[in-house]
């Protein structure tokens, strides 16, 4: 019997929910954040479903990044694509390149009537997805940039201070290993670390075409850089005697850091929350490491992460709730909260602002280095991001390159050059097929 | 003249045949075709503009040496898969064939593997060889061995090579018992009376009459090698480091679904698809005749 009572209101409240779905505009949001960040994602549409009761957010989690963007294509290709879908920096050319899949952020908020200031929003932040004329294309939704975090208590140990350049990275890595440490300092993302982002950070050109934000003509020029093949060569030398160990792509390393085997790791900002619940030691994070001998004070780091397109073909009744969704999804309040609990910077000034009255950063000390490397100037043609088509397939390429440098196989030289040949090739394809 | 005999037509076979036609159709024949027909295609991902090229999106492929290490990569790698696989399976069956007590439990515990996914084998060989957290790095290390597959290309092959033979082991030992099971008790004691050892027996008598089995398996754990290790090599390597696991299945996967270049990835599963058509053929022309069930 009571059984039979659990089915029946079951089947009452599917009907309810039903009801009440009907009456209502669904939006479809695709994302690519699993675990304890899809939760945060499906808090977010419940409160802004929650905050009123014309619209409702429907989010779905669609795999990696990789798989979110696959799906969102193959859907559009269906013709069965969501309004709104997470997609990460390096698709943005390919996004980009789709001028009748996507509608223009900030063009969808005009044509909604719902307020828009671009000012609001951190120049290092919003500068990677706009056009070259200065239109929002995306909405920033999860943006990171990498930092060096270090073992606090080991550096104590060793008795040395947070590197600041790279000279000094080899000093505490060396004091590290002398102290016993299994290795000095590892890092994950290699392309994105220690190629784009050495770059921006040293205001250096990765490619031609303002990093080809003017064009998908671009080339990369990265390999002319000697500089930076000093950089890797140096890098590539450290391994002997362990200061430097590699340790895989993505965040394949993060163990490394947090079981105690590295000293210093130098990767997203958003690796706060994991580390925070894996390391069983006082650790911090600074600003990247300067290169004396290419520049004489960083200039600022490049985000990562992800922003969310709206795709177009749908009624304009849904970008209109759509618009409203924006508009939550950037406010202080929710900006904050997302920004503390996860790492991740805020996209607006209003929440860097809200979490310093909060006392966020004075109890969390370190949290904010993410987003003073990116305000620490304004953004360059060198420094505002990149955007080279095929990426996903370049950052490969630069893996691969880079991952026979570690190895010994080749210098810092031929990788470059066999990464830069081969991402030509790839940039020329893409100029070919987005025509 | 000829008396023919008529029967009424009916509609009745034709209704009977119809749902594998229309299967073969809509899940073997239509996707193929489309295959084909976007091989011949350099688009953007969204089909928003497509360009017909013929054939060059194969010319492309031909004159990019790193298809061309992807195609004898992954020979080198079914070839050690299906020699290793096939290997311990004949040697487990040969032990096995001899056991009286308890064999039951021992093949069945022989046969667990086959029913472990492919991305689950590979998040097990994960596990057990990370370089930091793995038990066998651990272990490796007392005998001066420093594992590292993220760097390492030829210990990440190893090991890609060791997860797919290890999950295709009870596959290929149940075939050997089965076949050593089904030669005639009297011609092993015939053997046996004329003063052949176990060793002798084996290979003078076991081995040649199993030979349609072996061969008949080369062939399935070549297309497996060829098209079902994508799971464990995604779960273990990702193709990496430096390509050096990236096997063709994989890099069609890796070239059309993270890369979004449907021309070229289209254009490499027309060519597994040839290749596998050859296997079939080789198969059926050949295997089928020689083995005697």
């Amino acid at each position: 019997m009571t059984h039979f009572k659990t089915v029946l209101f079951g089947a009452l409240a599917a009907g309810m929910t039903a009801g009440v779905a009907s009456a209502q505009t669904e939006i479809n949001w695709w994302h690519a954040m699993g675990g304890t960040n899809g939760e945060r994602v499906d808090k977010i549409a419940a409160d802004f479903n929650a905050s009123q009761s014309d619209y409702k957010i429907v989010p779905s989690y669609k795999g990696n990044y990789t798989e979110t963007m696959t799906a969102a294509v193959a859907a559009f290709r269906a013709k069965e694509h969501p309004h709104l879908v997470q997609v990460f920096e390096v698709g943005t050319a390919t996004m980009m390149a789709a001028k009748g899949a996507i509608y223009p952020v900030e063009q969808m908020m005009k044509d909604a009537g719902e307020s828009f200031d671009k000012g609001d929003y951190l120049p290092a932040v919003i500068s990677y997805y706009q056009t070259p004329e200065g239109e929002l294309l995306s909405m920033p939704f999860n943006s990171s940039t990498p930092v060096l975090w270090y073992n606090a208590d080991a550096l104590k140990a060793a008795g040395v201070e947070a590197p600041k350049t790279w000279d000094d990275v080899k000093t505490v890595s060396k004091a590290l290993v002398d102290n016993g440490m299994d290795c000095g300092v590892s890092f994950g993302w290699q392309s994105w670390v220690m190629l784009e982002n050495y770059s921006s950070w040293h205001n250096m050109e990765m490619g031609t075409k303002e990093n080809g934000f003017a064009g998908f003509d671009t080339e990369f020029t990265f390999s002319q850089n000697d500089k930076l093949a000093a950089r890797l060569d140096d890098v590539a030398a450290m391994s002997e005697g362990n200061l430097f160990k590699y340790g895989g792509r993505r965040g394949d390393s993060l163990p490394m850091f947090t079981n105690g085997e590295c000293g210093m790791w130098m990767n997203s900002s958003a690796y706060y929350g994991s580390i925070k619940s894996q390391a069983e030691f006082e650790f911090g994070q600074t600003m990247l490491p300067l290169d004396t001998a290419a520049a004489d004070a960083p200039q600022n780091s490049i985000i990562g992460g992800a922003t969310l397109w709206a795709l177009a073909g749908h009624e304009s009744e849904e970008y209109k709730g759509l618009a409203q969704f924006m508009t939550y999804l950037s406010s202080a309040e929710v900006q904050a909260w997302w920004h503390q609990e996860t790492g991740y910077v805020p996209i607006t000034t209003a929440a860097w602002e809200l979490s310093k009255d909060q006392g966020f950063y004075d109890s969390n000390p370190g949290t904010d280095t993410a987003i003073k490397q990116l305000s620490l100037n304004t953004p360059t043609a060198n420094s505002r991001g990149i955007r080279f088509g095929n990426f996903v397939q370049v950052r490969d390429v630069i893996n691969e390159e880079m991952e026979a440098l570690w190895a010994g196989d080749k210098t810092a030289q031929e990788a470059l050059d066999a990464a830069a040949e081969r991402g030509n090739a790839l940039l020329r394809k893409f100029e070919r097929s987005a025509k | 003249m000829l008396k023919r005999v008529h029967f009424p037509t009916s509609a009745l076979p034709y209704l009977l045949v119809a749902p594998q036609i229309i299967i073969t159709l809509i899940f073997f024949i239509w996707p193929a075709s489309q295959a084909v027909y976007q091989s011949f295609l350099i688009e953007d991902a969204f089909g928003l503009s497509s360009e017909f090229v013929w054939f060059e999106n194969f010319q492309i492929l031909f004159e990019d040496s790193q298809y061309l290490e992807t195609f004898w990569r992954t020979i080198l790698f079914s070839a050690a898969v299906a020699v290793l696989s096939m290997g311990s399976a004949l040697i487990l069956a040969a032990f096995a064939d001899r056991v009286v007590r308890g064999a039951t439990t021992y093949r069945t515990l022989l046969i667990w593997p086959y029913a472990v996914a492919p991305v689950l084998a590979g998040a097990l060989w994960v596990f057990m060889f990370n370089p930091t957290l793995g038990i066998f790095p651990y272990i490796l290390e007392f005998i001066g061995i420093d594992w590292n597959h993220y760097l390492n290309g030829g210990q990440a092959m190893t090991l890609v090579i060791f997860a797919a033979a290890w999950k295709q082991i009870a596959y290929n030992f149940l075939f050997y018992l089965a076949a050593m099971q089904s030669i005639p008790r009297s011609l092993i004691e015939a053997a046996a009376i004329d003063g052949a050892g176990p060793v002798r027996r084996f290979w003078d008598h076991i081995f040649p009459l199993i030979s349609p089995t072996t061969f008949f398996l080369l062939v399935i754990n070549a297309v497996y090698a060829f098209f079902d290790t994508f799971g464990i090599i995604h779960a273990v390597t990702q193709g990496g480091p430096a390509n050096s696991t990236t096997i063709l299945v994989y890099k069609v996967f890796n070239d059309g679904f993270v890369g979004l270049d449907l021309g070229g990835s289209a254009a490499q599963s027309v060519i597994l698809m040839i290749l596998v058509i050859a296997m079939t053929v080789v198969q059926f022309r050949y295997v089928e005749r020689k083995v005697e069930y």
